[in-house]
C-alpha cells in the first residue's frame, strides 16, 4: 500500500435490503485498484471494524424508520466530509415507504400479533434528518455512479451525474421507444438517468427506479397514461413505489 | 453502534455479547452466557428494522409482486424474485415454458455463484486465514482474492446477461421473459465458465485446508427435492426423518412460534428447530450432484450424513462446482427461441398460490392471496434464516461449552459459527422482532 493519505470511505446500512452495498461489491474489477486511494473505515458486511470515526466520504444506504437509526444518523453528519444518500431507500424511503399510506398500527398488526417491541416509524429518506451533499438515486444505484462520487470526492471536485430521463438514454441506445411505439405505459419520461435505460433495452416499460427527473413533469406523463387506459388506482401504485414520497410523484400519486 | 465485549472473571461463568455481528448481511447480533453450573443460554438477536413487506404488498398488483419483494434483500433478489413468480403463477394457473424454465434455472444458480462466492472469500475465508476483511487479505492472498472477484462477477454477469440486472433483476416477468439472451452472448459466457470450472479446484483445496469447529448435534435437515435434478427452483418438501409433501402443504408442517425471552418468531418442524441451506441440500440430495461436484465433496472430506453446520462452507464450495457444471449443461441443452413472449395471466377468479424454492442460503417459501381482479390481499413469507434462526441458537449452545472447554475465544467461535450459516438478516426481518 502507499504511504500516500488515502480516503477515508464508509458505507453505512440502514432500513433497506443490502443491494447498495452489493453494488459497490459489483466493482469487481476496480475494487483492489481502488484500495490504492481509498481506505474503509466502517463497512461492516465487509471488515470487523466497528468504530465511530471521521469520514471523508460516508455512503449511507437504506432509509431511516427506527429511533437508533435516527440518532445514528446525526452521529454520522457530524464526523462525515461528504454525506451520500446512497440508493432510492436513502433518497426517498424507495418500495417500504408504501406503507407510509396505511396506519402504523394497521401495518405492524399484519406481520406481528405481539406489536409492543416495535419501534418503527414512517419511512423516510435520510435527507429528511440531516443536510445531504450528494444523491445517489437508483434500486440500487449503477456503480459508474459509485465510481464517479468516489473519484469526484478524491478530486474534490463536483461529481458528474445525469439529471435528465432515461428517455435520453434510450435515444442513445436507439431503442425503440416503448411508450409511444408499443403504447405500454413507460416511466422513463419523468425518471432520472442513470440504469443506461435497461428496462426498455429488455423490452419492457420503465418502472422509475431511479426516482424523478430534474424538472419532471408527471401530471402531463399520467395524463398519456390515462389515454392508454390506466386505472387511476394503477397510476397511484406506478408512482407510488420506488419515489412515492418525493414531491414530484405526489402530485401524481397524493400525499 | 459500539460492539461490547464482556468477559466475567473465572468461575462466575462466561459471557460473550456482540451487539453487530460484521461480515454478514444486515444487522444482528449475539448474546451467549455459560453459567458457572454449566448453563448455557444463546440468543441470536436481529435490530434490523422491520420493513412491513407483507402488509405493503397487500392492495398490489400480481405483477409487481416479485419486482417489490426483490427488494427484500439485495443479496438473493433472484431467489425472491423467482419464488414470487412461481408463487403468482401457481395462483393464476400460468404454466410457463421449457425455456422459461431453463432460463430461471440459469438465473438462480448464477445467484448462488454470486451469493456462495460472495460468503466463502470475502464473508468467511478471512476468519480462518486470520484478516478483518478480504481487502486486507489481499496484501498476502492476492491470487485468492483475484479468483473470488472472478467468479463473484461472473455469477454477476450471467445474472445480468439473463435477468437483464444482475442486483434486482428487471427481465423476468409473471409467465416468462421480456427478453431471451442471445446465442453469441451465452456463447461468451461458456468460455468463462469453462474457464472457472478449470480453476475452481484451487478453491477446493483452500476450504479443505482450514480446521472447522465441530458440533456434533443430530438436527433435522430440510430442503426442497425432485427426481429430476439437484433442486433449485421446484421440488417437494422433505427432510432426514422422512417428511414428504408438495410445496403448497408448507404449513401443516412448518410452524412460527413467538418466543418469550426475545419476541422472535422462529420456526419449527413437530416442535424441533431444522437446519436449511447448503449442508441440507448436499445431504438430501447428493445423488442429484455431477460427478465433479461429488468429486469436490470427497476432496473436501466432507462425509455424509454431516450435521455440523460449520460444514455449509465446504457445502459452498460444492455447490458452487455444481452450479459451474449444470450452468453448462443448460445453456448446452437450450433451443433458444428468440420470440418467445412471456404466457399471459388471466385473472377473474379469487386465487391463491405457495412457491418453495432454495435461495442460496436455503428454503424459501412465498404464498399470496390474490383477489379477482389480480390484487394482493395477503401475503406470507418465510426466508432461510428465518428458518434457521432457532437451529442458530441451539448450534450456538452447543458449540459455547465446548469452545470454553478446550480454551478457545467464546466471542470469535461464535462469530465463525454465525457466518458459517451465513444469515441474511434483511430477508429474516418478517418474521424476527425488534431488540433494541
Amino acid at each position: 500500500m502507499s504511504t500516500e493519505k488515502r480516503l477515508r470511505v464508509a458505507v453505512y446500512k440502514f432500513t433497506g435490503c443490502a443491494g447498495c452495498q452489493m453494488e459497490f461489491l459489483r466493482l469487481e474489477d476496480e475494487l483492489l485498484e481502488l484500495t490504492k486511494k481509498i481506505e474503509f473505515v466502517y463497512f461492516m458486511m465487509v471488515q470487523n471494524r466497528d468504530e465511530l470515526e471521521r469520514y471523508d466520504i460516508c455512503f449511507v444506504e437504506g432509509s431511516v424508520s427506527t429511533p437508533r437509526e435516527l440518532e445514528e444518523i446525526k452521529m454520522i453528519r457530524a464526523n462525515t466530509r461528504t454525506l451520500v444518500a446512497f440508493g432510492d431507500c436513502a433518497v426517498t424511503g424507495c418500495v417500504p415507504s408504501i406503507r407510509n399510506w396505511l396506519s402504523q398500527s394497521e401495518a405492524e398488526k399484519v406481520v406481528y400479533k405481539d406489536t409492543s417491541p416495535i419501534r418503527s416509524f414512517k419511512v423516510g429518506g435520510i435527507g429528511e434528518y440531516v443536510p445531504v451533499d450528494l444523491t445517489l438515486p437508483g434500486c440500487p444505484p449503477h456503480k459508474n455512479m459509485i465510481l464517479e462520487a468516489i473519484t469526484a470526492s478524491l478530486l474534490e471536485i463536483r461529481p458528474d451525474l445525469r439529471m435528465h430521463s432515461v428517455c435520453v438514454e434510450c435515444k442513445l441506445r436507439e431503442n425503440v421507444c416503448i411508450l409511444t411505439s408499443l403504447g405500454k405505459a413507460c416511466m422513463g419520461p419523468v425518471t432520472r438517468a442513470g440504469c443506461g435505460a435497461i428496462c426498455p433495452t429488455y423490452g419492457r416499460e420503465c418502472e422509475g427506479c431511479y426516482g424523478p427527473m430534474s424538472d419532471a413533469n408527471p401530471a402531463s406523463l399520467a395524463a398519456e397514461f390515462h389515454k392508454l387506459g390506466v386505472s387511476s388506482q394503477d397510476l397511484v401504485r406506478k408512482f407510488r413505489k420506488y419515489a412515492g414520497t418525493s414531491k414530484e410523484f405526489e402530485e401524481v400519486s397524493g400525499r | 453502534m459500539s460492539k461490547k465485549v464482556e468477559a466475567e472473571p473465572e468461575g462466575e461463568g462466561k459471557k460473550a455479547e456482540v451487539c453487530y455481528v460484521a461480515r454478514v448481511e444486515g444487522q444482528g447480533g449475539i448474546n451467549v452466557e455459560v453459567s458457572k453450573t454449566g448453563n448455557v443460554s444463546a440468543q441470536f438477536q436481529v435490530f434490523e428494522p422491520i420493513r412491513f413487506f407483507e402488509a405493503f404488498l397487500m392492495g398490489r398488483k400480481y405483477h409487481e409482486v416479485h419486482e417489490l419483494t426483490s427488494r427484500i434483500c439485495g443479496i438473493c433478489p433472484i431467489a425472491h424474485q423467482v419464488t414470487a413468480l412461481r408463487a403468482v403463477e401457481n395462483a393464476l394457473k400460468v404454466q410457463v415454458s421449457a425455456q422459461t424454465r431453463a432460463l430461471r434455472r440459469i438465473l438462480a444458480l448464477s445467484g448462488w455463484i454470486q451469493s456462495h462466492t460472495l460468503s466463502l472469500y470475502l464473508l468467511t475465508a478471512p476468519d480462518y486465514l486470520g484478516f478483518e476483511s478480504a481487502i486486507e487479505m489481499a496484501k498476502e492472498h492476492m491470487d485468492v482474492v483475484k479468483q473470488a472477484l472472478r467468479l463473484k462477477k461472473l455469477g454477476n454477469d450471467l445474472g445480468e446477461l439473463v435477468g437483464g440486472r444482475a442486483i434486482h433483476p428487471i427481465s423476468a416477468v409473471v409467465g416468462g421473459f421480456t427478453r431471451t439472451p442471445t446465442k453469441e452472448d451465452l456463447a461468451k459466457m461458456m468460455v468463462r465458465l469453462k474457464k472457472e470450472k478449470e480453476e475452481i479446484w484451487r478453491a477446493v483445496d483452500l476450504f479443505s485446508s482450514f480446521n472447522y469447529p465441530e458440533i456434533n448435534r443430530r438436527t433435522k435437515l430440510v430442503a426442497i427435492s425432485n427426481d429430476k435434478e439437484y433442486a433449485v427452483n421446484e421440488g417437494r418438501l422433505v427432510s432426514n426423518n422422512g417428511l414428504e409433501s408438495p410445496e403448497e402443504g408448507y404449513r401443516k408442517f412448518v410452524e412460527e412460534k413467538e418466543v418469550s425471552y426475545s419476541n422472535t418468531k422462529k420456526s419449527f418442524i413437530d416442535g424441533e428447530d431444522f437446519l436449511t441451506g447448503p449442508i441440507a441440500r448436499v445431504n438430501l440430495n447428493y445423488q442429484k450432484l455431477t460427478r465433479d461436484a461429488k468429486k469436490a465433496a470427497e476432496q473436501l472430506n466432507l462425509s455424509l450424513p454431516c450435521y455440523n453446520p460449520f460444514m455449509n462452507i465446504k457445502a459452498r464450495v460444492v455447490e458452487v462446482v455444481y452450479a459451474l457444471d449444470e450452468i453448462m449443461r443448460t445453456i448446452d441443452a437450450l433451443r433458444l427461441d428468440f420470440s418467445e413472449q412471456p404466457v399471459k395471466a388471466e385473472t377473474g377468479t379469487p386465487c391463491e398460490g405457495a412457491a418453495l424454492t432454495e435461495a442460496p442460503r436455503g428454503l424459501l417459501y412465498h404464498w399470496y392471496k390474490l383477489d379477482s381482479s389480480g390484487i394482493v390481499e395477503k401475503a406470507d413469507i418465510v426466508t432461510p434464516t428465518a428458518h434457521n434462526s432457532a437451529n442458530i441458537e441451539a448450534s450456538l449452545q452447543a458449540l459455547a461449552p465446548e469452545l470454553l472447554k478446550k480454551g478457545q475465544d467464546l466471542k470469535f467461535g461464535c462469530e465463525k459459527l454465525i457466518r458459517a450459516y451465513d444469515p441474511c438478516i434483511s430477508c429474516s426481518v418478517h418474521v424476527t422482532n425488534l431488540q433494541e
